[in-house]
């Protein structure tokens, strides 16, 4: 009963806005930004080629370099910045792409029902029952080592996880008036999902969405670091921690990219926060008793 | 003898509960209804009376007896679009904060069922929501906009716009304030019988449904224990039930009568 | 019969909103006064207000005088010690008041045993002797039942177990019947003019059914848009309103029209 609820109703599309209402929002839209910013401006602001090995090996940070140099001689800051132009595209596009999948076909499931149900959810208790990055390393390595085979793996570990929370949603949803009085009309179950159920839905998805961008880009580059991502000598972050690891001494070799890393996956991890924050009211029962 | 519009035969609907077996919703109605007419379908929570309304509209499947509509048997709504003869009846439901999608424009989904009309002529959103004592340009406006009572006449505006030939209303008026009832109820009358339909008119409010039907029908437990034209029933009932309803609604007399016998 | 509830003037805002503009009523002891009004009105937030439970970040102004202190100048501390044992409300929907995961006899008794000290063993007498009293079935295993296994009147009956188990002075209401069938709402009517004049009580009955009140309210104050537009007695209320509003509320229920306006309206 919603007594206390004698203000405006919540906004009910969220827009960009929403994200930044909170500081914390800002901050990582801001940090989101001087990523994008650098991935798109990479060739003018780095100071060198990521792939060429024209300074001192292994020189630490402050010399001929802003943060030192790889075991071949290579700028660690315009390797990072390059970087960016793979971590942050690829781990969006997963996310994008995982997303769309995975809810289609929880949609569909819930809203069907019955075998159609069945079958979804046991292909992605299936995928569920492994460790992510386990099964990611072993589809990746059974596809052979490249961009498009971790982009592949880590699409199929990602939508399961989708699939189930739309699933739920959209049970609830289903049982909506408008969405039955959109059946009477003479709406299809096609047209009845993507009109009525689906845009409903969407919001918690999107808040899943956004804090899954961190752990996109972690697990792509737990597959560079393991050989199945980016392939050398292409700059990429997770890869550049792995040669840092072997390098240990030579602690800026990994430290900057870890940096990096962490920087996206908190602004990201702050966005979503905030995103959920704004959109929490809607999730909540949507049957308002009204001011009384 | 009229053609009959709506004709239930026999009908009992139910389903099963885990550890109940099968839990009898509706048991053998029976129930007729043609064009113009209003009928009022009263009973308490519980009796069936919405599932009975749900039957008719084939969200609920038979577990015996028929429904026919116009002739047509009323099959169970299944993943195919609804048959086009099918769409002439519609529904107005309770929860006036759930009937319209909250994305979507209120006009839009108003011109849903004026795209969804078989008949030749057909209404205007504009027309509609004029219908409905709205404005013209609220056909802008989102759901969260409108009050309870206006989301209702919404609804009902998408419902009529389809020109059904079978309204129904389930507990349409129940979550709207006391001195909107009557009103929304007449509303609800009056664009029924004006365009030649039917009005099934479910409430568990005797008063309101004596105010805007021809005939009554009281339901208790699955069962039709009274039925008849609505002066009749209300000044003369025969049912026990019947009688226990009409005596619990209070009467507006300032004498402070406390409705109900007492126990 | 003295007006144990004093309300002068009180006036609620919350941001820009102005809820409550200024409300003055009496709610004497042993009567119940009905407080009438359309959603939106403001009538549920009066109820609150009362009770405290005002919306956090709201300003609220006036005075509600009770025993002779202002309710709303109250430390917490000691508002806290008067709701559930002096002061006690029950809502509309009682499937949402009560928590689907205690039991009966647990939910009625924690605040009985907090504000009186008494033990286990005589709460649960206590509880059994009040189910009883309102008439709910078996009051002995009900205790060790869960809400959900109750109907929507007997849950209600519940509710109201648990509001006057501390024998509070004064009762909110808040819609309690509007959810309820006809007859179970006849017999709840009834229950609670029985409870009035038993315990002398001062019940504030929140609706916006006129039906209702005119059954159950002695006084009744009427409500619109935050402002009290009409107080008296139920009788010239409803028979006699003097302001525009309580006669268009009136005219506009089904009981008031007669069998011949049934028909096509402009």
């Amino acid at each position: 009963m919603a007594i206390i609820d004698a203000t405006e109703p919540r906004r009910i599309l969220p827009k960009i806005p929403a994200a930044l209402r909170s500081p914390f929002g800002i901050v990582g839209l801001a940090i989101i930004s001087i990523w994008v910013i650098a991935a798109v401006l990479a060739p003018w602001i780095a100071p060198t080629d990521p792939l060429a090995q024209i300074f001192p090996r292994l020189q630490p940070p402050g010399q001929d370099t802003l943060l030192g140099t790889d075991a071949v001689g290579r700028d660690v800051f315009s390797r990072i910045i390059y970087g960016a132009r793979i971590s942050l595209p690829l781990s969006v596009l997963v996310v994008v792409s995982s997303m769309v999948v995975g809810t289609v076909a929880g949609a569909i499931a819930g809203y069907l029902g019955g075998v159609v149900d069945e079958v979804i959810m046991r292909i992605a208790d299936v995928i569920f029952a492994f460790p992510t990055i386990i099964l990611a390393m072993v589809i990746a390595a059974a596809l052979g080592p490249s961009l498009a085979n971790a982009f592949i793996a880590m699409l199929v570990v990602s939508w399961p996880a989708y699939a189930r929370v739309a699933r739920s949603l959209v049970i609830v949803a289903r049982q909506n008036e408008y969405v039955i009085a959109g059946r009477l009309l003479g709406s299809g179950v096609f047209r009845s999902l993507r009109r009525d159920v689906l845009p409903n839905v969407i919001s918690p998805v999107l808040v899943l969405a956004m804090l899954n961008v961190g752990t996109a880009i972690l697990e792509f580059s737990g597959l560079s670091f393991l050989g199945l991502g980016a392939i050398p000598p292409t700059a990429d972050w997770g890869a550049m921690v792995a040669d840092g690891v072997q390098q240990f001494s030579s602690w800026w070799i990994a430290l900057f990219p870890g940096i990096a890393i962490l920087s996206i996956v908190v602004a990201f991890n702050l966005v979503g926060d905030s995103f959920r924050d704004s959109l929490d009211p809607r999730t909540r029962n949507a049957i308002k008793t009204g001011m009384k | 003898m009229t053609d009959r519009l709506l004709e239930m035969r026999n009908v009992t609907v139910g389903y099963r509960q885990p550890g109940l077996g099968f839990v009898t919703a509706v048991d053998d109605v029976s129930l007729e209804l043609a064009g113009g007419e209003v009928l009022g379908l009263v009973g308490e929570s519980g009796c069936g009376k919405s599932t009975l309304a749900r039957s008719i509209c084939g969200l609920e499947p038979l577990r015996t007896g028929t429904i026919t509509f116009k002739g047509i048997p009323v099959n169970r709504l299944s993943l195919r679009r609804r048959p086009k003869p099918l769409v002439a009846i519609q529904m107005v439901f309770q929860n006036p904060y759930a009937s319209l999608n909250p994305r979507r424009t209120v006009g839009s989904q108003i011109l849903d069922g004026v795209r969804a009309s078989v008949r030749p002529v057909r209404w205007t959103v504009a027309e509609l929501l004029s219908e409905v004592e709205l404005d013209a340009a609220d056909a802008l406006k989102y759901p969260h906009e409108f009050s309870g009572g206006q989301r209702q006449r919404i609804a009902i505006a998408r419902a009529v716009a389809a020109s059904p030939d079978l309204l129904i209303g389930d507990e349409a008026i129940a979550s709207l304030d006391a001195s909107l009832q009557a009103k929304i109820a007449r509303l609800m009358r009056r664009l029924a019988v004006e365009s030649g339909a039917a009005l099934l008119f479910i409430s568990h409010d005797l008063a309101v449904v004596r105010v805007i039907a021809d005939d009554v029908a009281v339901m208790r437990k699955g069962v039709i224990v009274e039925h008849g034209p609505v002066s009749q029933v209300w000044d003369s009932p025969t049912h026990d039930y019947t009688k226990r309803l009409l005596a619990a609604i209070p009467v507006v007399d300032g004498l402070g009568t406390m409705p109900g016998t007492a126990a | 019969m003295s007006a144990i509830l004093s309300i002068r003037d009180v006036q609620l805002s919350i941001g820009d909103a102005h809820i409550l503009k200024g409300l003055s009523f009496d709610v004497p002891s042993g009567q119940v006064t009905g407080l009438a009004g359309e959603s939106g009105s403001g009538k549920t937030m009066m109820g609150l207000a009362i009770c405290g439970l005002q919306p956090a970040g709201s300003s609220l102004t006036g005075s509600i005088e009770y025993d002779g202190k202002n309710l709303l100048g109250l430390p917490p501390r000691e508002m806290n010690s008067l709701r559930g044992s002096e002061i006690a409300m029950i809502f509309q929907d009682p499937s949402a008041s009560l928590h689907p995961m205690l039991t009966v006899g647990r939910q009625i008794t924690d605040h009985l045993r907090h504000h009186t000290g008494i033990g286990k063993a005589e709460a649960a007498r206590q509880a059994i002797a009040t189910l009883g009293e309102l008439q709910v079935p078996n009051p002995e295993s009900a205790l060790r039942k869960y809400p959900h296994e109750f109907s929507g009147g007997q849950l209600q009956r519940i509710a109201i177990a648990g509001a006057i188990i501390c024998k509070p002075r004064i009762l909110i209401a808040d819609e309690p019947t509007t959810a309820l069938d006809v007859t179970v709402q006849a017999e709840l009517l009834r229950l609670l003019k029985h409870l009035c004049v038993e315990l002398d009580l001062a019940i504030l009955f929140v609706t916006h059914d006129l039906g209702v009140m005119s059954a159950l309210a002695d006084r009744i104050v009427v409500m619109r848009t935050g402002e009290i537009v009409e107080q008296g007695s139920r009788f010239d209320v409803i028979t006699a309103p003097q302001h525009p509003y309580t006669r268009s509320l009136i005219d506009s229920l089904p009981h008031a029209l007669s069998w011949g306006d049934q028909g096509v309206q402009p």
